[in-house]
């Protein structure tokens, strides 16, 4: 049965091949396209330019402006810092001042924070846990439990 | 008293329910206690039916003594929202869950067809533990039942996104995908204890693998459809923590669905359809522990609450840790039966459920990172979109250009020659795809190559079913009216799968968009058309107020007028988006209506969306889960045929 023997070799050299590919590709995908969360107390000191991350807060009263052309800026904050976010798009309908958001985009030191993505929850008492994390680090936190 | 009811009905169904699981489990050879397990299994049915009819009273009677409906719905809801309540919340959809399991077991000991008693009975029983410990979660974690005091007078309504008849839908087809798994599970592990998986017993695990996909298929599909259209973010896909829940469950379905017909046709892989069948169901726990417990952020919002998810998580481990350890003990004493090639239908088939094994392992692995980094100190991070496009689609690329091959493949052994230049009309369709594609996109390979693997999908399937008929005498359309209807469901399911591609494919690599500020009367050139917003005013909707804005689109086929909406609910501090949208052949226009722009008075945000044949997505999906109606619907006959 050498023939069967070698088939079965074959089969198991091409799967072992596609493994090692997917591996390959996963292991690569996921040093290169992780977004780390950055609270924006951190940013001048984790963020590096041009990398992609996300930052989280509450949003400040008062700050949100809608430009022509679709531009909105706001501010957010963790309590001790504030930064500016510049988006291009809707913002999505749960997004409020006073909420807690993320921003998923670049940044650049001196410059607003260029989002790519805003995300805000469907459910109104909701607040991201990474903004809830980075709030209670500050201190900040006046809620109950870390939903 | 009608809460008590239900309260007292699930109280019940969980004694039954184990009770339905030990006699099953111990039942063996005396049919007495096998007799009396079926009989267990039918009237767990019965009250679990109870208990979801009394919930369901309660919504549509706006009875807000219950806790569930005073948080879930309101008096001024249209009817079929306030039935859609019942399940459109945590505690109602896990008396669905409930449901659906208790429904499967009644029918799984209903209709016993050519199964051996042992077999059978173990499988209802297995089932019976799998109906108690989700009647054991709900009723002491999250019981849909527990009454308020003193009731209030209003509800504080039903989250207004999901009122929306694709939202009202897609949670009991993802259920019952979800929970569809559960009775391979159950038919694996009943194999496991029995040390017999033979070919009666793969078609007796074919239909539940089937109902299990299909419905995961529809709810996956319908969850997409109405993320497109509600949310207004123009996409219809987001890699979220909460898709990939659902993903990764279809994926193993659908290896399952194939490796069964493999172990009823053949008698082989049996030891390996068991382990799918077991993480089948281990990923749709997995799903629902990470949609419950609010672990990953997600785009989409769940109540969630960590004592729920650790419940859910030591289910999980239950069940995980039961069915590998019975695997591990006893696979290797299962009969393996006939061998077979290295190129024949069987091999094509472990190829293909080698790829989609591997799909659901790599998003698996891009899911779970998060967890794992934070879990080591590594900050928190999140894996996004990128990481899945450059994984899961070269795989299912070369997991489809497999594809065509396998239905023209004979079993045992096959011929690659015989079968290429069968193929090669088809092969050269793609190729002249993928040419054309490359020059018109200015060499932009990957969209390319993903049109010509759509095509060389469809032509293959196309070139399959010519096959069938171009066998014996007679007319062709004679012929292809008396195809078997498991060619038909098979095809239809492949072609579906090409058509689903080409939508994903120019969907993702050719939308357009565009964010723009505009006054009424004001144009602008889009996508080859041009969109002027007309009007902006109010308008009362039966329970909601809503600002509207109408668009004209002029193209060259004439000129057509869409609205879109922002609409506040006074029940939510929210507002949500009702978007635009004009279907044409070529694609979709989509107009969704942001904000006044402030500082520029009468001036609106608006944004806006080409999603070139996006609609193939969910014809190609719809085809798919025809094709498995179908096939089902097939071997229900074959059943009749084979008394």
């Amino acid at each position: 049965m050498a023939r069967r023997r070698d088939q079965r070799l074959m089969i198991i050299g091409v799967a072992g091949a596609v493994l090692v590919l997917a591996a390959t590709l996963t292991f690569a995908g996921l040093r290169d396209s992780v977004v780390y969360f950055v609270a924006p107390s951190d940013l001048a000191q984790k963020a590096q330019d041009g990398q992609r991350i996300r930052v989280g807060g509450l949003v400040v009263e008062g700050t949100v402006r809608h430009e022509t052309d679709g531009v909105v800026l706001f501010n957010i904050t963790d309590g001790a810092t504030e930064v500016q976010i510049r988006y291009v798009g809707l913002l999505p309908d749960l997004f409020r001042e006073g909420q807690g958001v993320v921003a998923e985009g670049r940044w650049t030191p001196g410059q607003a924070f260029e989002a790519e993505r805003v995300l805000a929850k469907h459910d109104e008492t909701y607040m991201p846990r990474e903004v809830a994390e980075a709030l209670k680090e500050r201190g900040e936190w006046k809620g109950g439990e870390t939903p | 008293m009608i809460a008590e009811i239900g309260a007292f009905a699930m109280a019940l169904a969980l004694a039954i329910s184990l009770a339905q699981g030990v006699l099953g489990v111990v039942a063996s050879r005396r049919d007495s206690r096998a007799d009396a397990t079926a009989a267990a299994a039918q009237a767990v049915a019965v009250l679990c039916a109870l208990a979801f009819t009394c919930l369901m009273i309660a919504f549509v009677r706006s009875d807000f003594s219950v806790a569930a409906v005073a948080a879930n719905s309101h008096i001024d809801k249209p009817l079929i929202y306030k039935i859609a309540g019942t399940w459109g919340n945590h505690e109602g959809s896990m008396l669905l869950w409930c449901l659906v399991s208790a429904v499967f077991g009644g029918v799984l000991a209903t209709w016993r067809g050519k199964q051996s008693a042992g077999l059978w009975s173990r499988s209802v029983g297995v089932q019976g533990f799998v109906t108690a410990g989700a009647l054991i979660y709900t009723l002491f974690l999250s019981n849909p039942f527990a009454r308020l005091d003193p009731a209030p007078m209003q509800g504080s309504g039903l989250n207004p996104l999901l009122q929306d008849p694709a939202l009202a839908v897609h949670p009991p087809l993802l259920y019952l995908g979800y929970v569809g798994l559960s009775v391979p599970f159950s038919l694996a592990i009943a194999a496991l204890l029995e040390g017999k998986a033979d070919q009666a017993w793969a078609r007796s695990l074919r239909p539940w693998t089937l109902i299990a996909w299909t419905c995961l298929t529809l709810g996956i599909a319908l969850g997409s459809y109405w993320a497109y259209y509600e949310l207004g973010w123009g996409g219809w896909w987001f890699w979220d923590p909460v898709e990939n829940a659902s993903f990764m469950p279809w994926l193993i379905a659908c290896a399952l669905v194939h490796s069964a017909i493999v172990t009823e046709r053949r008698g082989s892989l049996a030891s390996w359809t068991i382990l799918l069948a077991i993480m089948g169901f281990g990923l749709a726990l997995l799903g629902t522990f990470l949609v419950r417990s609010g672990v990953l952020t997600s785009v989409h919002a769940f109540a969630v609450d960590p004592q729920r998810g650790i419940a859910v998580l030591v289910l999980l481990g239950i069940a995980l840790g039961v069915g590998f350890t019975l695997y591990a003990l006893r696979a290797p004493k299962l009969a393996q039966a006939s061998g077979f090639a290295a190129v024949s239908r069987e091999s094509m088939l472990v190829w293909n459920n080698f790829g989609l094994a591997v799909a659901a392992g790599v998003v698996l692995i891009g899911t779970l990172y998060p967890l794992l980094v934070e879990a080591v100190g590594g900050g928190l991070i999140s894996v996004g979109p990128p990481f899945f496009n450059m994984t899961v689609a070269p795989l299912l690329a070369a997991l489809f250009l497999l594809l065509p091959l396998g239905p023209i493949m004979t079993w045992r052994v096959g011929d690659m020659r015989s079968a290429l230049t069968k193929l090669a009309p088809a092969a050269a369709l793609a190729l002249l795809t993928l040419i054309i594609a490359l020059v018109m996109t200015s060499w932009r390979a990957v969209p390319a190559i993903g049109l010509a693997v759509g095509v060389w999908l469809i032509a293959g399937g196309l070139v399959y079913l010519w096959s069938r008929i171009g066998r014996g005498e007679g007319r062709a359309m004679a012929k292809l009216a008396l195809l078997p209807l498991a060619v038909w469901s098979m095809s239809l399911a492949h072609i579906g799968a090409g058509v689903l591609t080409i939508g994903a494919v120019a969907e993702t690599g050719f939308r357009v968009e565009q964010s723009v500020a505009l006054t009424p009367g004001e144009g602008v050139a889009f996508a080859g058309r041009r969109i002027t917003l007309l009007e902006v005013g109010e308008r009362e909707g039966p329970n909601f107020s809503a600002t509207r804005a109408n668009f004209r689109i002029d193209s060259a086929n004439g000129a057509r007028t869409i609205g879109a909406e922002r609409r506040f609910y006074p029940t939510s501090p929210m507002p949500t988006t009702e978007v635009g949208i004009l279907s044409g052949l070529d694609g979709d226009i989509y107009v969704a209506l942001g904000e006044a722009v402030r500082g520029n008075e009468g001036a609106w945000s608006v944004r806006l969306y080409y999603n070139p044949l996006v609609h193939l997505i969910f014809l190609g999906a719809a085809m798919m889960a025809l094709g498995g109606a179908l096939s089902m619907v097939s071997l229900a006959r074959r059943r009749r045929a084979q008394p």
